[in-house]
């Protein structure tokens, strides 16, 4: 069951509070679809400076988003899918319980003319 | 049986679900102001809600509790921020402590129902906006699991054959 393991509540602030920014956002819809980013790169591709980027990275990595890594002299960032899976997760749960109370109404809609 | 779409949206913590019904749009909006056609389907069915304040008015209150299948109960309440039947129904809803009193360390989450007419009947829109992945968390931990997956379960049984299921469950 997937409640098994919850985050803290301070990762899952730390999780939303990154995710609340749109440049983080591209940055982890990039990694986790599996591009290998430097952070030079993505300062490249988003026209702010290095040191900006460096601090958007930062706060994913706060946040267990990505991970970094040492590859020659660049640092490569990584996505970690579990944490947006389970974001996710949560969301079907409450999907099914939408599903289950749609069919119960329906069943009431469906008694009450049974009864008319 | 409706015809339902959810999509949820998890970078912007919303969950959207659609649901067409083929009764008139104040047949729609009777099942939720009526607390007694409301907790025939807000609860799951092995966690059953009741309702024992329901004042659908801006600033009202609804009080309810859920009871699983071990006799332990989830209490909940909602408070109204708009009321515009039969159109449009937004609450805020949270967690409550044993006694009814709301529970103010718990998260709450912000539910906006629109009810509009339809070529064949009614629609129903929900849209629940959770403040943060913690509010959704203790959602999903206030016992409600077990009692959605049971439901599920059930859900071809009910859908096959609507009007009996229903029948013994009002008794």
């Amino acid at each position: 069951m997937v409640v098994s393991r919850p985050l803290s509540d301070a990762e899952i602030d730390r999780v939303f509070h990154s995710l609340a920014d749109a440049t983080r956002r591209d940055i982890v819809a990039r990694v986790l679809a599996g591009e290998q980013a430097s952070i030079s790169a993505l300062a490249a591709r988003y026209e702010m400076s290095f040191a900006a980027v460096q601090k958007h990275v930062a706060v994913l990595e706060g946040a267990g988003l990505v991970t970094k890594q040492a590859q020659g002299r660049e640092r490569i960032v990584r996505g970690n899918p579990e944490r947006i899976a389970r974001a996710r997760e949560l969301l079907v749960e409450l999907e099914d319980l939408w599903k289950a109370r749609f069919s119960q109404l329906d069943a009431l809609f469906s008694d009450t003319r049974s009864q008319e | 049986m409706p015809i339902t779409s959810v999509s949820s949206d998890a970078s912007a913590l919303t969950l959207t679900v659609v649901g067409d019904y083929p009764v008139p749009v104040e047949r729609l909006w009777e099942a939720y102001a009526d607390p007694r056609q409301l907790e025939r389907f807000w609860g799951p069915e092995t966690w059953p809600a009741t309702f024992t304040r329901h004042d659908m008015e801006v600033g009202g209150r609804s009080e309810y509790y859920m009871t699983g299948p071990d006799g332990t109960t989830s209490r909940g309440w909602w408070r109204f921020v708009a009321v515009e039947p039969p159109r449009r129904i937004e609450v805020e809803d949270g967690f409550a402590h044993e006694d009814g009193r709301p529970n103010d360390d718990m998260p709450t989450m912000r539910m906006v129902f629109t009810f509009e007419p339809t070529a064949t009947g009614s629609r129903f829109t929900g849209v629940s906006h959770f403040s943060s992945l913690e509010a959704m968390e203790q959602l999903v931990q206030m016992g409600m699991v077990e009692g959605m997956k049971s439901a599920l379960g059930q859900l071809d049984g009910v859908l096959a054959e609507p009007a009996p299921l229903a029948a013994e469950r009002a008794g």
